[in-house]
């Protein structure tokens, strides 16, 4: 498999905090890569740094061959990177539908992704609506749904474009123990689809051993393991450090 | 479906063309001026939907009256076509340029820099003694595509029909442009931002080119007041005029395209028969109707209508 994501010495401090310390890490593509940690550790800065929210002090991020350290946002996300969030962003005013509308028209019309010559907009929100099971919400208002739906759109919204590298940000934070798997196999099934490479922070370690194939295990800024699941959450640093055993 | 929508405001369309024709010449009056009006909050309605409220577009309002106006003094052209393009181009160009600035701002910083602009022009104008300083001076639209219009007996008429074609040529784009993709991302940028910017389109953009566009018809309007009043003066800019642009965004609500007109038009009535009745107090009456809207129809006068069609 081939490298889809580099980091070179990520260097990220907050004050006098490294957030992150040095990282350099390869994610391979069609990879599923958990992110494990304590609150502090480091994870979502990773992530904040990877889709352009922050800027590392120093340190380069290779996405495709190509430097993507010093891009907006806006621009990652043409190059083929997309997220989700801790707190799902969504259109809060509109309907779930208006929701995917927005995003598909956003990818289609107003980026250089544009997949498609001619897209019908009412045929790729009902493939979405029913892809991720949210075909009886779709007319409800995004503000008012539940949490485990609110992050289902969130990740659906991510989705949109179809993207290399999906980021999630503890997708099922929130979400109610029954709804968690349902909702992982959905991404997945989606990610599949797509031949999507992810990474995801997640502090639940089913979620993490049934789903990923390699984890990243912060503490203090810093990869203090990388490896299988297996062996990763046998290492006694992550033990002491992370799962708290 | 869309035949019977294209239907209606044709009809629409139609009736106003003829109750123009017979109502009496305040009436008319007050009709031109509020479609004017409408014009301007219908640009603004595009900066509400954005999250945007500007407390400045006295501005483009006025450059709008003032590009029209000069024309004559400056080049002795009085030709209202010509009058109506420069209403347009010169603020176009100044919005485009201010765009650069004011897309950066958002909320309280956006409305005060708006109105900051607005008063420079204020002062600029009242400053200079050549445009007749706080006493403006009158405007002087003499033909129509080359017909004399001055004199006729139909000139407030044909003035009417020109803010109504023009009311329903700003209508028809607005609709267009908000089912476009680009038109769609404004209730999407006053919602979340940060989610426009990952899925890939441009915040920035997109308030500018909303700004431009909003800009362009408060500058229509100004160019079209500055004909239909004949005489333009410097509290065109004033924030007291802003003020009333902002008063008929929220009085009318976002719902709908139709909705500033409607808002316009309430405006100026009661604005009209409140100066009449208490020359000395008649803002109070005003305040007194904007109490009123704000504490019972917070979305607008246009939610009623939505209220009784969701019944």
């Amino acid at each position: 498999m081939s490298k889809l994501l580099s980091t070179e010495n990520i260097t990220k401090k907050f004050g006098g905090v490294y957030a992150a310390n040095s990282i350099s890490v390869d994610i391979d593509e069609l990879s599923v890569v958990g992110l494990i940690g304590s609150n502090g550790a480091g994870k979502t800065t990773f992530l904040n740094i990877i889709t352009g929210y922050l800027k590392p002090d120093s340190g380069n991020v290779i996405f495709n061959q190509q430097s993507i350290t010093n891009m907006s946002p806006r621009e990652i996300s043409h190059e083929g990177i997309s997220r989700s969030f801790q707190i799902p962003q969504l259109f809060t005013d509109l309907s779930v539908e208006k929701n995917l509308e927005i995003g598909i028209r956003i990818i289609e019309d107003l980026t250089p992704i544009k997949r498609t010559k001619k897209i019908n907009y009412d045929k790729k929100i009902n493939e979405l609506l029913d892809q991720f099971s949210l075909s009886e919400f779709a007319k409800s208002t995004a503000g008012k749904l539940s949490e485990g739906t609110r992050k289902l759109l969130d990740i659906s919204l991510a989705l949109v474009s179809q993207p290399k590298l999906l980021l999630l940000d503890e997708p099922t934070s929130g979400v109610s123990a029954d709804e968690k798997f349902i909702l992982m196999d959905k991404v997945m099934g989606a990610v599949k689809k797509f031949e999507t490479t992810v990474l995801f922070v997640e502090h639940d370690m089913e979620i993490i051993e049934k789903y990923t194939n390699r984890i990243l295990a912060f503490y203090d800024g810093k990869i203090i393991s990388d490896g299988s699941p297996d062996e990763v959450l046998k290492n006694q640093d992550v033990k002491k450090f992370v799962t708290g055993e | 479906m869309k035949n019977n929508y294209f239907k209606n405001y044709l009809t629409l369309f139609l009736a106003f063309v003829v109750l123009g024709f017979f109502v009496p010449k305040w009436a008319l009056y007050l009709m031109t001026v509020s479609l004017n009006y409408g014009i301007i909050v219908l640009g603004m309605l595009l900066l509400a939907r954005t999250g945007l409220v500007s407390f400045g577009h006295g501005l483009y309002y006025c450059l709008g009256a003032y590009a029209a106006g000069t024309l004559k003094p400056l080049f002795g052209v009085n030709e209202i076509s010509i009058m109506l393009l420069s209403s347009i181009f010169i603020p176009f160009i100044i919005a485009t340029l201010l765009g650069f600035l004011l897309r950066r701002y958002r909320d309280i910083f956006f409305a005060m820099l708006s109105l900051a602009f607005s008063m420079i022009l204020y002062g600029l104008l009242v400053k200079t003694s050549r445009l007749g300083s706080t006493d403006g001076f009158n405007v002087d639209a003499h033909t129509l595509m080359g017909f004399t219009l001055s004199n006729s007996p139909f000139e407030r008429y044909i003035i009417f029909l020109l803010s109504l074609f023009f009311a329903c040529i700003c209508i028809f784009l607005m609709i267009k442009y908000l089912k476009s993709s680009r038109g769609m991302l404004a209730e999407a940028i006053r919602d979340n931002e940060l989610r426009v910017e990952y899925i890939g389109a441009s915040v920035k953009s997109t308030i500018h080119i909303n700004y431009v566009i909003s800009a362009v018809f408060a500058g229509l309007a100004g160019g079209l007041t500055a004909i239909t009043v004949g005489h333009i003066d410097p509290e065109m800019s004033y924030w007291t005029t802003s003020g009333e642009f902002v008063f008929i965004t929220i009085l009318s609500g976002t719902g709908s395209v139709f909705a500033p007109f409607v808002g316009a038009a309430i405006f100026e009535t009661i604005r009209s028969f409140a100066y009449e009745l208490s020359p000395n107090t008649w803002q109070m009456s005003l305040g007194l109707v904007m109490l009123i809207v704000i504490m019972f129809l917070p979305e607008g006068i246009w939610s009623l209508l939505k209220k009784r069609k969701n019944k």
